[in-house]
């Protein structure tokens, strides 16, 4: 595999920050919206080589952190079934729903099992016909496709004994949320490549042209961000707000055809839930009514479950840049990863678990160890 | 709740505004407490250690420090002896480049090689479930045979349980091993010192990405051998430059970021990494890169890392590598009296972050 290295080489990085501290006249605050753009950012501290002109507020497109918690709670319940086994991709396995997690399901002698693709799932519940398989699907355009697939092929193959649990959003209904919110600073968003990769980018320049921002499709490597920044910050300077590709190997303006019409023929679009931001309208997907025999909420009748979420902090305002992780009183102290207090500290791309675990040299914060919550018997 | 009730606080939907309160956003319960024992508890990390400090520590009464490393320095009939025990519970119990059987037998070894001691006896304790064919223990039992050869050590005392089906994973081994420490050697943690040299003695994540490989039946396009090796040749032939080392360690659980933090917070002395120096092999990356995982947490059961006074640390990086397992040995870092307990990496781009102790086993990322 090429493309790791390259993406990260220093010569060229220094070029690009040269560039952009040579274009930006005044400040500029741009959100980045996936959590993978977050954790490259600030795990290779590229927020901190930036000029201080350039601010970068970290969205919302962490899929793990914006599960609700019912959904997890609903997890929790299928997964505690003896005639169960429940599959998921490994960081859900981490995340608290009401009073415990994935992992205490499975300590608890709970059939849990981390699996690599939706597909294995399929094969799980193949190897193991008379008991019930579910995935937990969850995620953003990108994990979608492959999990309507893996519905598709059930379907296509015959095979009842497996079903999804679904809990999965899209990113353009968010910016809109975001930017129709009142307090909101973002002026600009570097949008997640490997969502248009999928989608395309047909659903970005009605939004540039309501919002007046513009939009840049962005990678994930280090270079791929520094390059993003760089020609929107370009943009910003110029007052232009239009959507721009500076991830053109991954990404086509029509994107994955394929992809898409799997996500048409097995999901149908519906209101979402976000963790902590509420409702979003038409944010999300469901399984379509031709499918609806593998919808597991439906198939284990956990569809009843609601969770009124407590209010115990303030991730809606580190997510719109009104407030830093750090700035919040409860990072490193009552709110770290071994016992989040937010979604944004959950999993590792949320903004406040990667300032806790990356930047608490300069945030002055006590190192306090976090705790292994899964041992692994490698050794 | 189905999705379209907006029955989420912060969420409800007004006739004319529809939009989601972004400044009400709510947050799940923390979980605190573990009432049982999850895997965690044997991850290496802080709910290990809080498990020895806490809870065996009190029983047993003794040291705690000593409690917490994986070998005993002790003075028994005026010699300096170490002694070590380590479980092995892998799966699967053969991987490309070895076996639970070399682990056994390299673990202790390598955990009595850290104390500087030259390991001499083992014992063997098996726990076997009822079912597994004696083939597989008959290989298991041939691999710790060549193993500890390998290691000039001798399995000198041992014992054999076994469990009904279904009550194990086929094979468990205990290994217990002993070792003399030569005179003028002391490596600890506490000597590590602002100014020290940390050296690498190979590529790291090796055997953390073969175990993946074959547990998840992922392909990396190379087949990825275990690094697993007996490193007691290894420290011998860096003491014979300097008995002056400060600490050694081997990164198994929890990889090289695991180790680090051990040595920063028992020290007391900050560490900084550059992670351009640190050796990861393109198939180690390339995997970790799919997994959404750090090599700096992955596996290893062939490395070493060394703390080395600056005056020694050319001649011993020089010793290293010209030992088979220290080939491709590196100065990755050194200590630092600023940020006490803390290890930082100083990333390709020139910026800076913490590496944390693990949070238990990774997990790959959903995207």
């Amino acid at each position: 595999m090429k493309y790791i290295e390259e993406f990260q080489d220093p010569d060229l990085a220094e070029r690009l920050l040269d560039d952009i501290r040579a274009t930006v006249t005044r400040p500029w605050a741009l959100m980045e919206v996936c959590g993978g753009q977050t954790h490259t950012i600030i795990r290779h501290g590229i927020d901190q080589l930036l000029p201080e002109e350039v601010e970068l507020i970290h969205g919302p497109g962490c899929p793990v952190c914006v599960t609700p918690l019912e959904v997890i709670d609903k997890a929790l319940e299928i997964a505690s079934r003896p005639d169960v086994i429940f599959c998921s991709f490994g960081d859900m396995l981490r995340v608290p729903g009401t009073g415990r997690d994935l992992f205490q399901v499975r300590g608890t002698g709970g059939d849990v099992r981390v699996v690599y693709s939706p597909l294995d799932a399929l094969r799980v519940a193949q190897q193991n016909p008379d008991r019930q398989v579910v995935f937990f699907g969850i995620g953003f355009e990108t994990t979608a496709p492959p999990n309507a697939m893996t519905v598709y092929q059930a379907r296509k193959l015959g095979i009842r004994n497996f079903s999804l649990l679904v809990s999965h959003v899209r990113v353009p209904p968010a910016i809109e949320a975001i930017m129709q919110s009142p307090d909101c600073r973002v002026q600009a968003f570097l949008a997640a490549g490997h969502v248009c990769s999928v989608m395309g980018m047909d659903e970005y320049p009605g939004l540039a042209e309501r919002f007046g921002v513009p939009i840049v499709v962005t990678g994930f490597e280090p270079l791929d961000i520094l390059e993003g920044v760089r020609r929107t910050v370009r943009q910003l300077e110029r007052g232009e707000h239009t959507v721009d590709n500076a991830y053109p190997r991954a990404v086509r303006p029509e994107g994955n055809p394929a992809a898409r019409a799997m996500l048409d023929d097995v999901f149908e679009v519906t209101d979402r839930a976000w963790r902590g931001i509420g409702v979003i309208p038409d944010s999300g997907w469901r399984l379509s009514s031709r499918y609806r025999d593998y919808d597991a909420e439906h198939r284990f009748a956990v569809d009843g479950i609601t969770t009124r979420e407590p209010a115990a902090c303030r991730s809606g305002e580190v997510l719109q840049g009104l407030l830093k992780p750090h700035e919040c009183e409860a990072f490193g102290t009552t709110c770290t990863p071994r016992s989040p207090l937010g979604a944004t500290m959950v999993s590792s791309e949320g903004a406040c678990a990667a300032y806790y675990l990356y930047r608490r040299l300069e945030l002055n914060t006590p190192a306090r160890p976090a705790a292994s919550l899964e041992g692994s018997p490698v050794v | 709740m189905s999705d379209t009730t907006g029955t989420v606080p912060g969420a409800v939907r007004q006739a004319e505004d529809t939009r989601p309160d972004m400044l009400n956003w709510t947050c799940p319960v923390p979980l605190r407490d573990q009432p049982r024992i999850v895997m965690g508890h044997g991850g290496g990390g802080a709910l290990s250690a809080e498990l020895v400090e806490q809870l065996f520590t009190p029983a047993f009464g003794g040291p705690a420090p000593e409690a917490l490393t994986d070998s005993a320095a002790l003075e028994l009939g005026g010699a300096k002896l170490a002694f070590s025990t380590d479980s092995f519970v892998v799966r699967p119990l053969f991987f490309p480049g070895g076996s639970i059987g070399d682990l056994a037998v390299n673990g202790t070894v390598n955990d009595l090689a850290m104390s500087g001691a030259r390991p001499a006896y083992l014992s063997c304790g098996f726990i076997l479930e009822e079912g597994t064919g004696t083939d597989v223990v008959g290989r298991i039992a041939a691999a710790m045979g060549a193993a500890a050869r390998a290691a000039g050590v001798e399995v000198v005392t041992g014992d054999t349980k076994v469990v009904e089906a279904g009550h194990g994973d086929g094979v468990y081994i205990n290994t217990s091993g002993i070792g003399l420490i030569p005179p003028g050697v002391d490596l600890r943690p506490g000597r590590v010192v602002p100014g020290d040299v940390v050296l690498v003695s190979g590529a790291i994540g090796v055997h953390g990405v073969a175990i993946m490989s074959v547990r998840e039946g992922l392909e990396f396009g190379v087949e990825i051998l275990s690094d697993c090796a007996p490193l007691g040749g290894l420290v011998e032939a860096m003491l014979a430059v300097t008995p002056d080392l400060h600490a050694l360690r081997d990164p198994t659980r929890g990889g090289l970021a695991a180790s680090l933090n051990e040595i920063a917070a028992a020290s007391g002395t900050g560490i900084v990494v550059r992670e351009r120096a640190v050796p990861v092999p393109d198939a180690v990356t390339n995997a970790c890169a799919v997994l959404g995982l750090d090599p700096m947490y992955v596996a290893n059961e062939g490395k070493l890392v060394a703390f080395v006074p600056p005056a020694h640390a050319d001649a011993v990086l020089a010793a290293m590598r010209a030992h088979p397992l220290g080939a491709e040995a590196a100065v990755i870092g050194e200590v630092t009296d600023a940020h006490p307990g803390m290890v930082v990496a100083r990333t390709a781009l020139g910026g800076t972050r913490v590496v944390d102790l693990p949070l238990g086993e990774q997990l790959p990322r959903i995207c």
